[in-house]
Parts: C-alpha cells; sequence; structure tokens
C-alpha cells in the first residue's frame, strides 16, 4: 500500500531527489519504519516509456532547465546552457548511468595526507576512511547487483571490449576486465539479464541495469511508508526561529504552490541544484543559504578528469552492440606521482550512436577531417577516460546574477577551470589510449573532449572540521543537524571511480544513522 | 545540443525511389546544377525526383544553403535529399520568425558578395567554398546553420544504414544472439 502523507505532517523525512542518493535513501529509511515523502522534480516514467533513439531519449530524461557556465572548460564553449548530462525524472540519473561500480581506493579518502599540498587544489581528508565504508560498499553491491561480486558472473564481452582488451594485452595491462556492473548478467532481483541491446544511457528497457527506479523506489513504497511526488520542483527550504529546518516548498505538477512540513530534510539533486537549494534558501537567520557558514556551499566543484578516444580501423568493430560501458581498465588507476599528476584515473569502454557521435566526437568541428572519421563509423572502438580531478575552491556553482528559470528563481552557473593536474593526467591517458588501439591496428585515433559532466560531485563537501566544508561524516550539516545531504556533493574529493556505488553505500549509512538519531530523539 | 527536437519531416519526395537515388549523390551533376527554383519558387531536384516548396527565404538562399550544408558536413555518399531535408528547418525558421529571416537572409548575401559573380553556388571547387566558409565560420549565421544541421543530418534515421549504425535494437532483442561479439579479426 502506497502512503499518502499530509501536507502539515511535520513527523516525515523530506527527501529531495530520487535517484542514487535519495532514492536509496528514502528506500532504507521507509524499510525501518520511518515516513518519507520523496519530492522529484522529473516525472514518473516506466521501461516501457525508455526508447532506442538518442535524441529523443535526451528531450525525454535530460534535466534541461536552464543553467549558465563560465571558465576555461570546453563545455563552456560548446555547451554553454548543457553543463552537465544528468535526469529529471524519478530515478535520476540512475537512468542514465552506464552502471560501472567501483570502490574507491585507500588513499582516495586521504588525499591531502597521500598527495601533500599542491598549489591551486583544495585537498581534504575524507573525515570517513575505506574501513569504515567497506560494509556498505558490500551491502550496496548486494543490493544493486554488482557482477564480480557476490558470486555473480561477469558479463560477455562485446565487439568494442575485444579492441580494448587487445590493446590492454598488448601494452602489458594486468587489470581488464568486462568490470563490476550494476547491470544483471544472470536474471536476479525480478529483473532481466542483460540482453547486449546498446542505448544503457537511454534508460535500460529491459531493466537489467540497477536504477532506483524500478527497484529502491518500488520497494520503499510496498512498506507503508514511503510516498514519491513526481514533477515537484523545490523552491526553498524552510527553518524555524531556533534554525532548525522544518518545511519544504515546492510546485506541484498542477503548477500550485505546496509546503510540505518536515523533521528532517535530506537534499539529492545532484551537485548541481543541491547547492543551489541551499543557497536559493538564504534567510535573515542565514544570509549565505543554509548550512553555509563556511562559505563552501557551492565550492570544490569536481567532474572527474574525463575524455574519450575514439579509434578507427580497417575492419567493422560496430561498437554500439552490446553494453555501452563494456569493460575497464585500472592499472592506471593508482597514485604514481611519477607520471606527472597526483591520483590516477580509470580506462572504460564506451560508444555513442551516430547522432551522438557527431555531436561529441569534436564539437563545434565541421569539414571532411570531421565528416571522414564520421564515416569511419563502423569500424570505430572507442574508451571514457575517468580519474580524479582537483577539488578547487573557484571551481564552483553560484546562482545567477543574470538568468532566472520559469519560476523565477536564479539558474546554477557552472563554472570550472582544469587544474594543471588535470590537463596532465588527461594527456597521459590521451597518450594510453591512443597507443592502445595503435597497438592493434587503429588507422586514426580521435582524442575527445569531455562531453558535459555525468559525475557531479563536491559542492557540499564532508569535513571533520566545520570551517572546511558542509557537512560531517554522516552527511548531516555542521550547521543545521536536521538537514542532511545525500548525494555526491557530499564527496570531500573525488576518486578515480565512477561514484554511483560510493553514493549508494553513503546513503545506505546515512539511513542508519538518521533512523538512529531519530530514535534517540536526537533529531 | 542547442536543438533537441527529431527532424523527420521529409521534402516532397515520391515513395517509390529507386535504390540507385536511394541515398547516393548521383556522379556527375555539381549540386549547384542538380536544384534548380522552378517557376512557382520551390527548388527542383529532378535527378533525385524531389521537390521542396519554400516558404520563408528566397528560394535561391534556400538552395545556397543546401549546398553550404553539404560542405560544412561533406558525405559524397549522401544524396541531396538528406541535405535538402537537414536544411529545411532553416526556411521554416525564417518564415515563422523575421530576425532568423533577416539572418539568413544577410548571411547568404554577405557569402556571395565574398564569393564574386554567381555567389557562392558559382564557385566551383569544394576547397574555394570551404576557404570562404572558414571566412564567415565565427558569424552567427553560420554557428546557427552548423549547430541545427549537426541534429538535423545526423539524425535522419535513412541515412544511419550508410554509417553502418543500426539504431533501436530492443524490439529486436538486442544484439545477444545479433553479433554483439562477432568481430573475429583480431
Amino acid at each position: 500500500m502506497v502512503a499518502k502523507f499530509e501536507l502539515n505532517d511535520d513527523n516525515v523525512v523530506v527527501i529531495i531527489g530520487s535517484g542514487a542518493g535519495g532514492g536509496t535513501l528514502g528506500n532504507e529509511l521507509a524499510q525501518k519504519g520511518v515516513n518519507v515523502v520523496i519530492l522529484e522534480a522529473g516525472p514518473r516514467l516506466t521501461t516501457d516509456d525508455f526508447v532506442n533513439d538518442e535524441w529523443e531519449s535526451f528531450a525525454q530524461l535530460a534535466w534541461t532547465d536552464a543553467r549558465t557556465t563560465s571558465g576555461t572548460w570546453r563545455v563552456a564553449k560548446n555547451f554553454p546552457n548543457l553543463p552537465a548530462w544528468i535526469v529529471k525524472s524519478v530515478g535520476g540519473t540512475t537512468t542514465h548511468w552506464a552502471g560501472a561500480s567501483l570502490r574507491f581506493q585507500p588513499h582516495e579518502f586521504k588525499t591531502l595526507t597521500t598527495y601533500g599540498k599542491i598549489d591551486g587544489a583544495n585537498l581534504l581528508d575524507w573525515p570517513i576512511t575505506l574501513e569504515e565504508l567497506e560494509p556498505y560498499y558490500a551491502r550496496a553491491e548486494d543490493k544493486m547487483g554488482v557482477t564480480r561480486t557476490n558470486g555473480l558472473p561477469g558479463l560477455p564481452g562485446n565487439n568494442n571490449f575485444k579492441v580494448f582488451k587487445a590493446g590492454a594485452d598488448k601494452l602489458g595491462y594486468k587489470e581488464c576486465n568486462t568490470g563490476r556492473m550494476a547491470i544483471n548478467s544472470v536474471e536476479r532481483d525480478n529483473r532481466n539479464s542483460c540482453q547486449q541491446t546498446g542505448f544503457c544511457f537511454q534508460g535500460c528497457k529491459w531493466g537489467a541495469k540497477w536504477s532506483t527506479l524500478y527497484t529502491e523506489i518500488p520497494k520503499g513504497e510496498a512498506t507503508g511508508h514511503m510516498e514519491v511526488r513526481p514533477q515537484s520542483r523545490v523552491l526553498r527550504i524552510e527553518h524555524d526561529d531556533a534554525g532548525k529546518v522544518n518545511a519544504v516548498v515546492y510546485v506541484d505538477k498542477d503548477g500550485n504552490k505546496q509546503r510540505q512540513k518536515a523533521r528532517i530534510v535530506c537534499v539529492a539533486g545532484n551537485s548541481i541544484e543541491s547547492p543551489r537549494l541551499l543557497l536559493l534558501s538564504a534567510s535573515s537567520k542565514y544570509p549565505q543559504g543554509l548550512a553555509n557558514s563556511s562559505g563552501q556551499v557551492g565550492r570544490n566543484y569536481m567532474r572527474h578528469t574525463t575524455g574519450s578516444v575514439y579509434a578507427s580501423f580497417d575492419k567493422p568493430v560496430h561498437m554500439h552492440r552490446g553494453t555501452i560501458m563494456a569493460g575497464a581498465i585500472h592499472d592506471e588507476a593508482r597514485n604514481d606521482p611519477s607520471r606527472g599528476f597526483v591520483g590516477g584515473y580509470n580506462l572504460e569502454t564506451l560508444s555513442l550512436g551516430v547522432p551522438f557521435m557527431a555531436a561529441f566526437l569534436d564539437p563545434g568541428a565541421w569539414g571532411r577531417t570531421f565528416t571522414s572519421a564520421m564515416d569511419d563509423y563502423p569500424n570505430m572502438a572507442g574508451l571514457w577516460i575517468v580519474g580524479e580531478d582537483m577539488p578547487q575552491e573557484k571551481n564552483r556553482v553560484t546562482l545567477s546574477a543574470t538568468v532566472k528559470d520559469k519560476l523565477g528563481l536564479p539558474v546554477a552557473d557552472v563554472h570550472f577551470d582544469d587544474h594543471p593536474n588535470d590537463v596532465a593526467m588527461r594527456n597521459h591517458a590521451y597518450q594510453q589510449g591512443r597507443k592502445l588501439y595503435e597497438s592493434v591496428g587503429a588507422i586514426r585515433t580521435f582524442p575527445t573532449p569531455p562531453y558535459p559532466s555525468t559525475h557531479n560531485l563536491g559542492t557540499n563537501r564532508m569535513s571533520a572540521h566545520p570551517r572546511d566544508g558542509v557537512v560531517n561524516k554522516w552527511g548531516q550539516t555542521h550547521d543545521i543537524k536536521n538537514l542532511f545531504v545525500s548525494d555526491g556533493s557530499q564527496f570531500t574529493t573525488g576518486g578515480a571511480e565512477n561514484p554511483t556505488l560510493t553514493i549508494v553505500s553513503l546513503a545506505i549509512r546515512q539511513a542508519e544513522y538518521i533512523a538512529q538519531q531519530m530514535s534517540v530523539r536526537a533529531i | 545540443m542547442t536543438e533537441h527536437k527529431h527532424h523527420h519531416d521529409h521534402s516532397h519526395a515520391p515513395s517509390s525511389l529507386s535504390r540507385r537515388i536511394f541515398l547516393r549523390r548521383s556522379s556527375g551533376v555539381t549540386l549547384a546544377a542538380a536544384i534548380s527554383v522552378t517557376m512557382g519558387g520551390a527548388l527542383l531536384n529532378a535527378e533525385e525526383s524531389w521537390a521542396l516548396e519554400v516558404k520563408g527565404l528566397r528560394p535561391e538562399t534556400l538552395k545556397t544553403l543546401i549546398l553550404l550544408s553539404r560542405d560544412i558536413y561533406p558525405h559524397d555518399r549522401i544524396a541531396d535529399r538528406y541535405y535538402a531535408i537537414a536544411a529545411k528547418p532553416f526556411d521554416q525558421k525564417a518564415a515563422a520568425d523575421p530576425a532568423q529571416k533577416e539572418m539568413f537572409e544577410k548571411g547568404v548575401a554577405e557569402l556571395n558578395a565574398l564569393a564574386g559573380p554567381g555567389g557562392y553556388v558559382a564557385v566551383p571547387w569544394e576547397a574555394d567554398r570551404v576557404a570562404l566558409l572558414n571566412k564567415i565560420s565565427s558569424t552567427a549565421m553560420f554557428e546557427a546553420v552548423r549547430s541545427a544541421l549537426v541534429v538535423s543530418l545526423y539524425n535522419q534515421k535513412e541515412i544511419w544504414p550508410l554509417f553502418g549504425y543500426e539504431g533501436e535494437s530492443y524490439s529486436k532483442g538486442g544484439y545477444i544472439h545479433r553479433g554483439f561479439d562477432d568481430l573475429d579479426w583480431l
């Protein structure tokens, strides 16, 4: 029985966002008998609604509300109003993600200690360690059905992986396989196994890829303790005279303004909207925005050091067939400053269809250099770089001074400049990607610039000391004890791993803490 | 990314096109010569058997934009009709918005002035036309054309087979039994 809660019910936990963080947290709390209202800006779709068509799906899923960009990153030039490629629907970006589920490495929780002070980088150790998070990683892997964990077989490698693996072997890489993926390699959890359809980014029509849309959310609803309100666009979080948050004001699916009372508020709108909402909620008591006594809300925006290498061969590859992220190489993920940068990166296969390849291979390019590359599409293989980028205070989400959204609120401006460490890492990865493909006969290689960000991190970061960040080791804001952050914006630093598994693990852990704190009436 | 819409609208082409002209350009006729302006102000490509009504722009302007579209994204294997379909939204935008119309008309007039007698369509070598495009590549019109084309050309399902791209696959059961791992040359 799906719950329905009153707007004036001030005992509910209100979660803003239903993706990896919000959707998981909601289910975990509901399983413990805590009443939860999830406010989701996007509509509720089903797997039947998903379409195997890149642009049509983009129009269906992507968060395309106005945003602006600044800084020297190329996204600001080519896609000035699309800093991030993330999703506005129930399930959030777990509908779109590729499924790679990697644990952080031990040193990635201790970057300041490990790397030392680096000019321009606002490095900080996480207030938690890998050992503390390991039990939650294990639970997340079990929940999500991650391949190569818990005895689950790996996925079979597709054509794109075959090229990738052959190149990895030639280069002497030792850690290359079809990855730890939250994609069913066997039927599990009442979900299909992967049918190698491609279109992972467009929503998995088989439901083989884990998404909160058809796992956490219906499971949470089945407890009778969770209500999801789609198409609910949050305007601000309110607080009482004592400074504790007590309500969330939003515009509902019919365009009417509503005010949901709350005992606890958890913000999980991804790393652009979450800080924006805290900033939009400024009041006379909190003139810099909620939970912003440190001035760190919106700062330290990270997006991983990314990029792609595509390569064309003299024979067909048909990389579009099968799992989009069909394998990974971990050999470069270690911290080895002798390469000319700190931190590391993973290489993961990636493919795009013709419509997106045209848009992203070399944005803005035209003429025969570009079209001859497109003509090679059937013979192309491709990989994606995902590496740790440096947190920088000046890389930040702010409220636009000039552009307002349809509701009259300032949109988010996303400023980003690469750190020299990011540039050195990307160039190293481009070179390794080129060598990898050339070792198996590539005719041409294409160092493709980063896409609009899919991994948005760090804008409400975790810190041991309140002066250094926004939330503590539980994702609880330093300033307001019943206000939490439950998405990737908590990340103190980004690691070299795709972030979803860590977001889910933190959400499971946070749910335990919130339930415990509620039971002792601490919040 | 500025254009998220689908572009499935078609020019007035007979449905029974022969295989020869279904995808490929016919040989031996330059695009400038292949497309003529009819008495009624439409564009006609007799070789490929299609006509295109022009509503917002001067017919010669749209013809120039079609050639310019091919020069921006030249694929010799793609027939003119697909460039015409890709460029048709420029005419629709011009019909709907005087400011757009002025941008296209003025932009093409400037390009023609740079090209000299006969205008852009009369410049015989692609390399010379590309040199002209490089001179205007930072203009609002050029970027409007290019950024729209990258969607309106490459999002036409009819041309995907030329790129070996198979499109939708869910209804066919994915590729698990249809060659997801059929690569055998390594």
